[in-house]
Formats: structure tokens, C-alpha cells, sequence
């Protein structure tokens, strides 16, 4: 879906101009925009952002700062508001009659999140009058935002790259905090870095075959082994960089969770005791779910919705057969399946009727399924999905990777424990059955040991009677006592690892490649493989050319000038031109984004950079509460100099490595201004007005 | 089917079509006698500049066809590496090379030849060339025709193809004379007069070796090259396919004295010595710059290589040098056997003035001044084969021009000329620049076997390739789609002999059915496999004496054939530029290509023909991988840029980005992106300003820009087909369109002469 997100982040068609709505003239890039950015929900504030050159003016009709009553009318006239300074003051109607008290912020160009001028109101909440004061200024002649447009004219106007403005929408679509901190980290570019050194090392393999075409006499000989070692190696890297799209996907989307079962083996209890609430309604009567129950968790840093489904019978009521029904369609649509079993009275005729609705009658599916939950391409291509995606990804894979619980282990313990020691020898064998299905399943088996090394686990499924053709298709087999809350922790795991996403259960993500992005990579792999197959064919060395000229294009836009500096060819060392490709792939997706068809309006309206967001927060709130306490507001100012000092580091970055070429002067002033604010402390309130 | 055309028909150049494009072309030379003279190495071919070779002659030029007729001795280099670095050489006789070129230019209708010393190019208030004006105060107008080292067309178009003459000097040590090349003035006046103009030159430098007498060198000890057995073609036009006899060549080695006497008097030498700056060029250094370069290198290969059957002189490659002529004896018996031989010509390095081709479109023709077409070495190349590229270039856009027609540029991803068109206009050099094979990025479709199915519908588009060629070229195609159905269709069964011998040499199973394709496909098994299990295409054997004649293997009485060959070259009548191909010779070929046409048979196919059927069934998922690598850049990088841009004022542009655009002007974002100091941010970001442009454009409903836009799209089908082609997968009516052929042929000529 980040294909999606990247048409969601410009969602407007260039070419479409409702004249309609915006008067005879089609929607500019040159017109100034406004729109409520502080989004739908109801805060004590509302946020009006106006972007575009009249941004100002248009603000200036509409704000009466305070204090300028008893001014003369040329005065007022003449009151014009310093950038990156916050006033207070009234918004006021046609005829000058108070709207709103509100406070005003311009942020002049460059320097704003849109690098155009950009005023931003704060009115008060609840709606009424943050929409009473928008009317007025478009009625003054701004244009109300396409969705969004401010993140689009930051990125036309250079402010931001096209991955950036992709993690802004990732920053604001976040639903975790893990997912915010990933997107963070590919706002600050860490992702381009990696990509970067990738696609350099390819290009100085080429150029150490291509060098031999036309030098060979002059070059020492071609180590091979090397070669293939440092091909390797690469490939290893790139392994790497596509495991975190897996990861992103899934902070991105979460997971859908299904629990399935029959009727009365405590999928409610065990959805109460996951989620810590009381959502569902636990009785012992069978079938007091009729409908699917949703409850959101997070695990590990993932969203994840929880889905509670009718006990699946038959059953002569319609309710609770619709509800069977829509159960099943549910449960067979999300990205895991949990089917949940009563320990005490073990697998059932009716167990394995839900068995076969769910995952086919098949059992060979095992291994293909098991395949498809660790093979990270598919998982990538078809995304874990929310949505359309998901959806048509889980079809398309067959059936969702499945664990199996054993509820109710309390009780079935206390069985076992009455049992005799007869068992064990049967025991025994399921264990066997068990090893062989965790080479099939891989990464899946690990889940597999981790939380069913326990003997006794895999004896419970064993003395559960689950028969083995079914138990191979579970990734995992875990005890749980929903009602005691025992167990909770293993699923979890299970959950995690059957998703793939350990490290993100320790809570380490720097960044994550999104689909664009993992496109290229897998393009990129799959060179190189084919790359070691012409080396292993000892095929002449103009073909390795060919494929690692493939990687080299799929990491990003073939540079031509790695053979502008000759001598170095002659003389043999590969020495390559430097190169500042941060975003390498920004020329091709540039293309990509303006072709792309016109998408549904999404979430991507608040468009809010985030270290924007805390630094104005910080100037907003120590000046808000001027008369307050005076080394409060000098922390609140450090804090504003701290994150400035991290913009003007970051354009000094960016600057160096040629991605935002106009980083240095921006990188100057941020920095000034940041330590400024940082080290001299209260005075700057005054002197905000140097940033512009 | 075979109806070729009649003999009269097959003149090479049409005079009535010329005449009606009125295309009149004028040849000023400095020197009559030495038209096409090779002053350096009488040398065709070699890595990367076969391909342009084979190239110029797909789009209907002369080199390949000269290089077939006056070759010494041919070899094909890299036959170990894969095919698309294959390369053929061929050392030439250089005094019949410029005797055949020079009766080839004066048979060609339309040409007029005179000698003359260009010092002035007259522009007109339209900053268009209206004439040149000669050292003895003649003007040639430009409506009329003209040029010194230059050609000139009706209409208003002029060709300056200067070589090394311009404000030319030569070195040997530390004397030096103005001239052009031993024994010959420079060319005065011209480089002032450009720069009057308006553009910008600077200085190179390049230099020759030695000749010795090769009756003073003892050959005994050293190692011989013979030429290959099996002799390949540059031209394909079966018609110059004459076997001659071949002289050979001899490798010797520099040794601890010629190292000796290098480094106890590298002060004696221009470079090193600090009196010449001129950048040499570093593929073809001398041989102080290899000593001091390779300092870790003990020894260096010389090659000893004859200059003409009827000259005693040996050229000695690989040793040219700036050292005083007195040290230059010495320095030649230092290298085993050659201890007493005599030097009949020293070494010297020659000093020029040349333009930096990024004042050039890729259509060379100069943005300053309309009409004007730099060539050849003047823009900073090296070599006969990159100058005869340039000329067949510079020549049909002026005879475009000339007919009103609008430019033609071969897009890089198309050929290799292409590539050398885009480097020169696009990057900034400062030293001469030669092709090389790793300087396409697509070389597994750019080879030479395919330059033809390439280029030449292309070029009979153009009016390049007249109907006798363009019928050789269908029937070639024909034979080679019907081979390539027969292999695929023809399957042998695991104990055949064939599949037998397959299976032993690629040491990998043979299935059961197995087509001869998927034999082919086999490392190790090639076509001459197939042929010997009496599964192959008999082998059509073009030489003269055994015309049309298909043959098992080549013709056993080459030596004849190439007597035969070399003493027509003398005479007029075989060689000459009109009716080339002798009409009984047409004829018979005509029988043989009715006999192949029988259903079922495997159709005789020239040894040429074979291997390119080989190589694109055997590398086929290479060749498709590169393809499409080839049509998703190109089609990225056809995005014209607007001829309009002010890149100064794009904010977001580094300022390095901003100078080099403004500077080179890129066509297109392919070009833009390959200029040293634009890097990707700034592409992307230059897209991103164009888009925003085109929206703003687009909303101001600007009429003009959508007739820009139209025009824009005109040049990208016209690119589109040229990648097409460059694919494999032309399809090109076979509408004639006149011929303003004279005129390349002419200027590619004239080139030739220059570079000489």
C-alpha cells in the first residue's frame, strides 16, 4: 500500500480543475491555500494553515492583533506580523465584528513547512469557529487545500524529497509509537544512506568488469572469488534493507487477528484477556457471540485488531447463522488466524469441520502456506494488509498463516495430571511430527520452538488429539487460560513471530523501506542472483555486466558518469567520481507520482511535520504564557533551539550530500538561530523575528 | 522474389535524386594528393571502433567498404571475451587506401573537389554561414557550394573538419614547425576567425611513432601475427567480400635500455620537459607516458605493422614519442630486432586547436551559428573510425539543412555513434576522446553483427541506403529470421550424433526432442557443430572467384581471389564508387538466393550470418534483459528539456548544476543527467520544476507551449523508432526518399581526409 500512499500523498490528478468549485480559473500551484490542518477530531484548538504568496495579506483581512486598538488607521494599515514570531489578537469578520480570539503565527518563505509564506491561526476548538474564520478567508480568496497539497508544494518547491514527503504521510498515518519513530527516521533520510552505499558498491563492481573490457592488458587480473564474495555480501545487505519493508508494513498497517473456534472454547475470554478490557460478553452459555467483536491492541509496537468471531455451528438460528457466517468470511480475510481449542475436551469432530471451512482440505497447503509466512516477498508483495491489498493478498496467498491455542489449559492440566504415563510414547512421535514440520515452515519454526519447546505444550497438543495432518498447519501451538490469564505472553510471541517481526518486539526500528522502495530492492536482488548464475556459468564477463548494471539501475537512476574520471580507470583503481545520491530513486518515482491516476481522499490532509510541530509548540506555549514562570519558558525555549539546531544539522547534511542544494543556507540560519535560542536563552523572544 | 534491381540501378549514389534535393557539395582540401591519407596508424577497427564502422556502413558509409578493399591484414580481437566486445581490425595499405577514397569521391555525382585554404567562414546578419573565403581571397558562397577541409551544400551549410591543421605544430624534442602533420602547412586563420565568432577553442596534442624499414629489421627472432584464416567484413555489402592476401605483423617488447634512455632524458620531451600543455590523449600514449605511468611495468608489447604492399615502411605501434630525433635511433635499437634497422620517418607529436563540442547539438551543427557543422578531430576526438562517424553525421544534417528537412540525431541508446555523439556534445573534455567498448552501457544489443538490422532501416529512411543495398539487407534479414525458425523448429533425438556431440562438449544433459536451438543454447556447442552433423546452413560464400556459390567451409583459393582483388583495386573499374557490383555477379547471386528459397531447406547463410543467428539465440535472455534496460532509460530520458530554460533561476538546483545546464544546454533529461556536476538531487529536482512549470503552462492555457509540446512529440517518435530499431524490431517502410547520400558519403569522406 505505500503505492497507494504515495498517490495518497498527492492525491489531486494534475490535469483535473474542478472549475466548479474554484471559479473560472482551474486550482494553481500559484494560488494560496487554506485548510483546517489540525484535523477532524475535537481539540481545544483548531489550526488554520494558509500557504502562497498572498498568504499574508489574505491573514492580515481577517487578524486584529491586539494592543492596535487605539492605533491610527495608518498604522494598522502599516501592522505587518514578523516571521516565526506568534501574536495575539482577534479574528474579525466583514464588518469588523469579533469572530474568534485566536493567536497567528507567519512563517515567511523559506522557511516554512511549504517554503512558500504560511500563516497559521489558532482558534479555539469545537469547529464552529475555526470553519467561521476559514469561510471568511476564503471568501477573502484563498483556495481551500486539495488533500495533501501543503506536502506537495513542499516537495515541489524543493522543501522536501519525494521518500520525506512519504514519511510525513507515514508520521501522520502512525498508530504506534514505533510506527512514528520509523517514519521519523526515513523523514531524516537514514534509508537513502543505506540504499546509497548499496547501489555505489554495485556501481564499483561495474566499473571493475567494465574497466576490463577496454584495459585488460593494463588491470590486474579479475579475483573472482572476491567478486562473488563481495556479491555476497551485497546481497546479504539487501536482504536486510527489504526485512525492515516487511517490518514498516506492519507498523504501518498492523494486523488483523481472527480467533476462531467453536462456540464456547473462550475465544471472548481470550480477546478480554489479550486486549485487558471486558469488550466481549463472556457467558458459558455456546454462541453468545453473534457477531464479530473488534478490539485493538498493540503488540510489539504493532497496531493490531483483534477480531472475536461467532462460535462457528451449526445452528437453526439465523442471527447466529449470519453471524457464523460473516465469522468465517472475516477470519478467512485477516493476516492470522488463531483457531482456538478447548484443551480439556481436546480436537472434535466439530474442531476439525472448522478446520477444513477455514484452511482447506488439503494438508500439503502446509508447506506452501508455512511459505508464504516467511517468504518476505511475498509478504512484502501482497502487504500484511489493511484494506483492498490485504485483502486481495490473503486470496491470492490462500489461507491466512495459522496458530492454534489451547484454551482452557488450567483444566486440561488437571486431566492430564489423572492420566496415566501411556501417553508418552505417542507423545513422542507428535514431537517428531513436529521437528519436521519446523524445517518446512522456517522462520515460522522458530516461533515453533520458542513457545512449543515446553514438552508439555507439545504434549498437550498431542493429548489434545490434534491430529498431525492438522497440527502441521499451525505455525505454532500455544496453552493459554484466558480466564487466568496465563499464556498471554507466548501468544504474543507467537503472533510476533509468525509476523515475522522479533526485532520489533525489542523495540529497535530505524527505518523501513516502504513498497516503492522494496520494489527496487527485490529488482535489485534478483540481478544478482542472476548475476551469480552467469559467474557460476563461467559466461564472459560482459554478461555480469549486464545484470549488475540491473542492480545498479533498480537501486536508482544509472549514472553514466562513473567513467568521466579515466585515469583512474587506466591506472586501474576504481576510483569513482563522488556521489551525493541520497534519493536515488526520486527521478523515476517523480515520474511515477505525476502519471499516477487521482486517488480517494486519504488520511494524508493534516499534513504536520513533526519537528515543526514541537519546536512552534515550544514558541507557541512560552509565549502564550508570557507573564508565567520564567525558567519554564527558558526550557521550553532550549527546547525550540534544540530541535532548530537539529533542522540546521540536518540541512548541513542534506547540504553535504547534495540532497536539499539549497541545505546551506537554510542549514546557517537554523543553526544560528538554534543556538541562539539554546545557549542564550529568554532575550530571543524578540529576536525571533531574525528567522526570516 | 529475388528481382534485384537492374545493374544501373545499384549506382551507389542516385545523381537524378540528388539533383532534384539540389544538394551540390563542394570538397576544399588543403592538398589534392592526400585525400584519406592515414598519418598515424593505417589502421580500421579495433575494440569499440568497429562498431562504429560497421555502423557507418549499415547507414550507407564508406569507411567499411575502403578498409574491405585495401586491407594488409585482418584479425578479430577479443574472440575470447563474448560478442558484444568482439572486434575487428584491419591493418590497411594506407597509399591505396587514399587512392581508392579519393576515386570514390571523384566518381560521386554532385561532388566537387578542389584544393584550397580555408580561412574564413562568412555569416550572414542571421548568424547563419552564407560562405567560406579561402587564404587566396576567393569566397565560395554558401548558396552555391563549397570548402577547405569542409564541405559545402546548396542552401546554407558548411562542414569545418579541420583534423590537426588548425594553428597546427609539430614537436620532435624541443624543435617544433607549424604544420598539420609532417611535411604539410597548417591551416592559419580559421581558429581567429571562430573566435570572432564567438567559440570557445583550446589546444590537444597527439603523436605517431617512428617508421623503419622493415628490410633492416630481423624478424627472426620475434613472435609473427599472421591474420586470421577466417576473414571478417566491416562492410555489409557482399560486393567488397574479396579475400587478399595477408602480411603479417610482428610483436617485440621494450627493454631495460629503452627504459634506460626514456628515463635519463624524460626532460627532453615536450610533456615532461614542460613546454607543451596540450592534453594527450591517455588510450594512445606515448611511450614516456607509459614508462612513467606503469613504472611497475618491466616491458611493454611493440607491435611492428606494415604500411603498404608497395612501401618498405613499418609502423611501430605502441612507441610514439616526443624525444629529439637524435635520441629516437637509439631508442629504436634498444627493442629486440629491431638493433640495426633504419628509420625512415621520426617521431613526432603534433599540437592543434580543436572546439569543445558541447558547442555543438548532437547534430553537430554549431549553436552559435545555424548552418555551421564541426567535425572530426576539431571537436576533440581521436581516431579515423570516430571522425568518420562525426562525418556521416555532420554530412546528412547538412544535407538536411541544405534540403530544408529538419535535423536527425541518432539518440545514444541506438549505436554507438549515437553514444560518441552524446559524450561529445554532453560532456566537457579536455583531452582527445576515442571510443571504448565500456562507454555503451548497452553493448549486448549494440554489436557489430546487428549494426544493420539497427541502422540501415533507419538509414534508408534518411535516403542513405540505395535499393541494391536495401535488397541485400531484406534478403539478409530473411535468411537470417528463416534460419532462426529452422533451428527452433528442427528437433533431434538424444542419440543423435548431434545431440551426442552437444552433450560431450557442454558436459549438460540433452533432453529427448531438443530443438538446435536449445542445442545452441548449450555452453560450448556453437554452429559449426550443427554444420558438421550435416544440420547446420551451408555456408554462402560471397568472395569473388566463388560468388554465390554456397561452399562447406571457406573458399580454398583466396590467395587468388585476393591477387585478382588487388590488382583491380588499381584499376578503375572494380572499386570505384558507381556500379560496384559487377552485374554477373548480381545475377548469379540472384540463382542462388531463388535455390534457398525452397521451402524446408536450410537456406545457405554467410559465416556472419550464422553467428548472429548463434549469439541471439544463445544470449537471448541477456539480449531481452538489456533491451528492456535499454527502452525503460531511454524512455525516461526522451523528456525534452525546453530549448527556453533559464536553470540559473532554478532555485533548487545546486549552483555547479545550474552553470554546467546553463553551459551545455541538454536536449533531454538523459543528456542533462550524464553532464559531469549534475547529480540526481538535481534531476529530480529539475523534473519536479519542470512539472511545475507545466502545470502553471498548462493553466495559463499558453497555446504556444502545446505546439512546443507537439514538436516535442515528433522528435520523440522519431527517437522512439531509432530504440526500436536499435531492439531489433524495426519495421521501416521501404519509401524512397531521394538521396542526399553524396553528401554524407562525401563529408565522411572528407572526414577521413581530415583525420588523416
Amino acid at each position: 500500500m505505500p503505492r497507494g500512499d504515495l498517490n495518497a500523498l498527492f492525491p489531486e490528478d494534475s490535469s483535473s480543475s474542478d472549475e466548479d468549485e474554484f471559479g473560472e480559473r482551474g486550482p494553481s500551484d500559484k494560488d494560496t491555500i487554506v485548510a483546517i490542518v489540525s484535523g477532524a477530531q475535537q481539540g481545544a484548538v483548531s489550526i488554520i494553515r494558509l500557504s502562497g504568496e498572498l498568504a499574508v495579506h489574505i491573514a492580515m483581512m481577517v487578524f486584529r492583533p491586539a494592543g492596535t486598538e487605539k492605533l491610527s488607521s495608518k498604522e494598522k494599515a502599516d501592522w505587518w506580523p514578523e516571521s516565526h514570531r506568534v501574536y495575539y489578537g482577534h479574528a474579525v469578520d466583514l464588518m469588523g465584528d469579533v469572530m474568534d480570539e485566536v493567536l497567528l503565527m507567519a512563517m515567511l518563505k523559506p522557511r516554512s513547512y511549504t517554503a512558500e509564506d504560511v500563516v497559521e491561526i489558532h482558534t479555539h476548538g469545537g469547529g464552529i469557529s475555526a470553519q467561521r474564520v476559514l469561510e471568511r478567508l476564503m471568501e477573502i480568496g484563498a483556495r481551500l487545500a486539495r488533500p495533501g497539497e501543503f506536502t506537495m508544494r513542499a516537495f515541489l518547491n524543493g522543501r522536501l524529497d519525494l521518500s520525506q514527503a512519504e514519511s510525513v504521510a507515514q508520521l501522520i498515518d502512525a498508530r504506534t509509537v514505533a510506527a512514528a519513530d520509523s517514519a521519523l527516521a526515513g523523514l531524516q533520510g537514514g534509508l537513502g544512506r543505506e540504499i546509497t552505499a548499496m547501489r555505489q558498491e554495485c556501481v564499483d563492481l561495474l566499473v571493475e568488469l567494465d574497466a576490463r573490457l577496454d584495459f585488460d592488458e593494463d588491470l590486474p587480473p579479475l579475483d573472482v572469488p572476491a567478486l562473488v564474495e563481495r556479491i555476497n555480501q551485497l546481497t546479504q545487505r539487501l536482504e536486510a534493507a527489504l526485512a525492515t519493508g516487511r517490518q514498516g508494513q506492519l507498523l504501518r498497517t498492523g494486523l488483523q487477528v481472527a480467533l476462531v473456534g467453536r462456540p464456547n472454547v473462550g475465544k471472548s475470554s481470550l480477546l478480554n484477556a489479550l486486549s485487558g478490557t471486558e469488550r466481549a460478553i463472556v457467558t458459558d452459555i455456546a454462541g453468545t457471540t453473534r457477531d464479530i467483536v473488534e478490539a485493538g491492541i498493540v503488540i510489539g509496537g504493532i497496531p493490531i485488531t483483534l477480531l472475536d468471531t461467532a462460535g462457528m455451528r451449526e445452528s437453526v438460528d439465523l442471527v447466529e447463522q449470519i453471524g457464523v457466517e460473516r465469522s468465517l468470511a472475516a477470519a478467512k480475510q485477516a493476516d492470522i488466524a488463531v483457531m482456538v481449542v478447548d484443551a480439556e475436551a481436546g480436537w472434535t469432530p466439530a474442531d476439525d469441520d472448522i478446520f477444513q471451512q477455514m484452511f482447506g482440505s488439503s494438508s500439503s497447503s502446509s508447506s506452501s502456506s508455512s511459505a508464504a509466512g516467511s517468504d518476505s516477498d511475498s509478504g512484502l508483495g501482497g502487504g500484511w494488509g489493511s484494506g483492498d491489498g490485504g485483502a486481495a493478498a490473503s486470496s491470492k496467498r490462500g489461507a491466512a498463516p495459522a496458530l492454534l491455542v489451547l484454551n482452557k489449559s488450567d483444566l486440561a492440566a488437571k486431566q492430564r495430571q489423572q492420566q496415566t504415563d501411556g501417553k508418552k510414547a505417542q507423545t513422542g512421535s507428535k514431537k517428531a511430527a513436529g521437528a519436521g514440520r519446523g524445517k518446512k515452515a522456517g522462520k515460522a519454526a522458530a516461533a515453533a520452538d520458542a513457545t512449543a519447546a515446553d514438552t508439555a505444550v507439545a504434549a498437550a497438543a498431542a493429548a489434545a488429539g490434534v491430529p498431525p495432518a492438522a497440527a502441521a498447519r499451525f505455525a505454532a501451538v500455544v496453552e493459554t487460560s484466558a480466564t487466568k490469564r496465563q499464556g498471554m505472553d507466548s501468544l504474543q510471541d507467537a503472533v510476533l513471530q509468525l509476523a515475522d517481526a522479533p526485532e520489533l518486539a525489542r523495540g529497535g526500528v530505524a527505518f523501513a523501506v516502504n513498497e516503492r522502495q522494496s520494489e527496487a530492492l527485490i529488482n535489485a536482488r534478483e540481478a544478482l542472483q542472476r548475476l551469480q548464475l552467469s559467474i557460476a556459468a563461467e559466461l564472459p564477463l560482459d554478461f555480469w555486466s549486464i545484470d549488475l548494471r540491473e542492480a545498479v539501475l533498480s537501486l536508482g537512476e544509472y549514472d553514466v558518469r562513473y567513467l568521466s574520471d579515466e585515469t583512474a580507470l587506466l591506472l586501474g583503481s576504481a576510483v569513482v567520481g563522488a556521489y551525493a545520491l541520497q534519493h536515488l530513486m526520486a527521478p523515476h518515482s517523480a515520474y511515477e507520482t505525476y502519471w499516477a491516476p487521482s486517488q480517494p481522499y486519504s488520511a494524508a490532509t493534516t499534513q504536520y511535520n513533526g519537528l515543526g510541530a514541537l519546536s512552534m509548540a515550544a514558541t507557541t506555549a512560552s509565549v502564550a504564557r508570557l507573564p508565567g514562570n520564567r525558567t519554564a519558558k527558558k526550557m521550553l525555549l532550549k527546547v525550540t533551539g534544540a530541535s532548530w539546531l537539529v533542522f540546521g544539522l540536518a540541512d548541513l547534511y542534506y547540504s553535504r550530500t547534495g540532497v536539499n542544494n539549497n541545505g546551506g543556507i537554510s542549514a546557517a540560519i537554523n543553526v544560528s538561530l538554534g543556538s541562539y535560542f539554546l545557549f542564550k536563552g529568554f532575550q530571543p523572544v524578540a529576536d525571533g523575528k531574525k528567522s526570516g | 522474389m529475388e528481382q534485384l534491381p537492374p545493374p544501373q540501378a545499384t549506382a551507389r549514389l542516385q545523381p537524378l535524386a540528388a539533383a532534384r534535393l539540389g544538394a551540390k557539395t563542394l570538397l576544399l582540401t588543403l592538398n589534392l594528393d592526400r585525400i584519406a591519407w592515414q598519418p598515424c596508424n593505417p589502421a580500421v577497427g579495433g575494440p569499440a571502433k568497429s562498431q562504429l564502422v560497421h555502423e557507418v556502413d549499415a547507414l550507407g558509409g564508406e569507411i567499411g567498404k575502403i578498409a574491405d578493399r585495401c586491407y594488409l591484414q585482418k584479425r578479430v580481437l577479443n574472440a575470447s571475451k563474448g560478442p558484444a566486445v568482439w572486434a575487428l581490425r584491419a591493418q590497411t595499405d594506407k597509399l591505396e587506401y587514399a587512392a581508392t577514397m579519393r576515386r570514390v569521391l571523384e566518381e560521386t555525382p554532385n561532388l566537387y573537389i578542389r584544393e584550397g585554404m580555408v580561412t574564413s567562414v562568412e555569416v550572414d546578419s542571421n548568424d547563419e554561414v552564407c560562405g567560406v573565403r579561402t587564404f587566396f581571397g576567393i569566397t565560395f558562397a554558401c548558396k552555391a557550394a563549397v570548402l577547405t577541409t569542409g564541405t559545402f551544400m546548396n542552401g546554407q551549410a558548411a562542414v569545418l573538419t579541420t583534423g590537426t591543421f588548425m594553428n597546427g605544430q609539430i614537436w620532435v624534442g624541443r624543435q617544433s614547425m607549424a604544420a598539420g602533420r609532417a611535411g604539410e602547412a597548417p591551416s592559419t586563420g580559421l581558429t581567429e576567425r571562430l573566435v570572432e565568432l564567438g567559440f570557445e577553442t583550446d589546444r590537444l596534442k597527439t603523436g605517431t611513432p617512428a617508421r623503419v624499414d622493415k628490410r633492416t629489421v630481423d624478424f627472426s627472432g620475434l613472435e609473427e601475427q599472421p591474420g586470421d584464416d577466417d576473414v571478417r567484413w566491416f562492410s555489409f555489402d557482399p560486393a567488397v567480400h574479396r579475400p587478399r592476401q595477408q602480411l603479417s605483423c610482428y610483436l617485440t617488447h621494450t627493454t631495460a635500455e629503452t627504459h634506460r634512455i626514456l628515463r635519463e632524458n624524460l626532460h627532453e620531451t615536450p610533456v615532461y620537459g614542460g613546454w607543451v600543455d596540450a592534453k594527450g590523449p591517455r588510450y594512445c600514449p606515448s611511450i614516456e607516458d607509459k614508462i612513467v605511468r606503469f613504472a611497475d611495468k618491466e616491458s611493454h608489447q611493440i607491435f611492428l605493422e606494415p604500411e603498404g604492399r608497395s612501401t618498405p615502411e613499418l609502423y611501430v605501434q605502441g612507441f610514439s614519442t616526443g624525444l629529439p630525433e637524435r635520441l629516437q635511433l637509439a631508442l629504436l635499437h634498444s627493442l629486440p630486432g629491431l638493433e640495426s634497422c633504419k628509420m625512415l620517418r621520426p617521431a613526432y607529436a603534433v599540437e592543434y586547436d580543436y572546439l569543445p563540442a558541447h558547442q555543438c547539438y548532437a547534430s553537430l551543427e554549431t549553436k552559435r551559428v545555424k548552418g555551421l557543422f564541426f567535425s572530426g578531430q576539431l571537436n576533440g576526438t581521436t581516431g579515423y573510425e570516430e571522425a568518420a562517424a562525426q562525418g556521416l553525421v555532420a554530412g546528412l544534417n547538412a544535407a538536411r539543412r541544405a534540403a530544408g528537412q529538419e535535423p536527425v540525431v541518432l539518440p545514444r541508446e541506438s549505436s554507438y555513434i549515437g553514444t560518441l555523439m552524446d559524450d561529445l556534445v554532453t560532456k566537457d573534455l579536455r583531452e582527445p576522446y576515442r571510443m571504448l567498448t565500456s562507454r555503451s552501457e548497452y553493448r549486448l544489443v549494440l554489436r557489430s553483427d546487428n549494426a544493420d538490422r539497427r541502422l540501415t532501416p533507419f538509414g534508408r529512411q534518411l535516403g542513405l541506403v540505395d535499393d541494391r543495398r536495401w535488397q541485400l539487407y531484406q534478403d539478409k534479414q530473411e535468411r537470417i529470421d528463416a534460419e532462426r525458425a529452422r533451428l527452433e523448429a528442427i528437433r533431434v533425438q538424444p542419440d543423435h550424433p548431434l545431440a551426442v556431440a552437444a552433450e560431450a562438449v557442454s558436459g549438460q544433459k540433452v533432453p529427448a526432442a531438443a530443438s538446435l536451438a536449445d542445442l545452441l543454447r548449450r555452453p560450448h556447442v556453437h554452429y559449426p557443430l550443427l554444420q558438421r552433423h550435416g544440420l547446420g546452413a551451408p555456408t554462402l560464400d560471397f568472395s569473388a572467384g566463388s560468388e554465390g556459390v554456397p561452399v562447406g567451409s571457406s573458399s580454398s583459393n583466396g590467395e587468388a581471389a585476393a591477387d585478382a582483388a588487388a590488382t583491380t583495386a588499381a584499376a578503375p573499374s572494380a572499386g570505384s564508387g558507381g556500379g560496384e557490383q559487377p552485374p554477373a555477379g548480381e545475377q548469379q547471386q540472384a540463382q542462388v538466393l531463388q535455390q534457398g528459397a525452397q521451402p524446408q531447406a536450410a537456406q545457405p547463410l554467410a559465416t556472419a550470418e550464422q553467428e548472429a543467428v548463434e549469439i541471439d539465440i544463445k544470449y537471448e535472455g541477456f539480449i531481452r534483459r538489456q533491451a528492456k534496460q535499454l527502452q525503460s532509460v531511454a524512455a525516461k530520458h526522451a523528456r525534452r528539456l525546453p530549448d527556453d530554460l533559464d536553470y540559473r533561476s532554478i532555485q533548487t538546483l545546486s549552483m555547479e548544476a545550474r552553470e554546467k545546464l546553463s553551459k551545455i544546454r541538454p536536449r533531454d533529461i538523459g543528456q542533462a543527467s550524464r553532464i559531469g556536476g549534475v547529480n540526481p538531487a538535481d534531476i529530480s529536482n529539475l523534473l519536479v520544476y519542470l512539472e511545475t512549470r507545466r502545470r502553471t503552462s498548462a493553466a495559463a492555457g499558453d497555446s504556444s507551449a502545446a505546439q512546443q509540446a507537439q514538436r516535442q512529440l515528433s522528435r520523440k517518435a522519431q527517437r522512439k523508432a531509432m530504440v526500436a530499431a536499435a531492439m531489433g524490431e524495426a519495421q521501416v517502410s521501404g519509401s524512397e526518399r531521394g538521396s542526399d547520400a553524396e553528401a554524407a558519403a562525401a563529408e565522411e569522406a572528407a572526414e577521413a581526409v581530415a583525420a588523416a
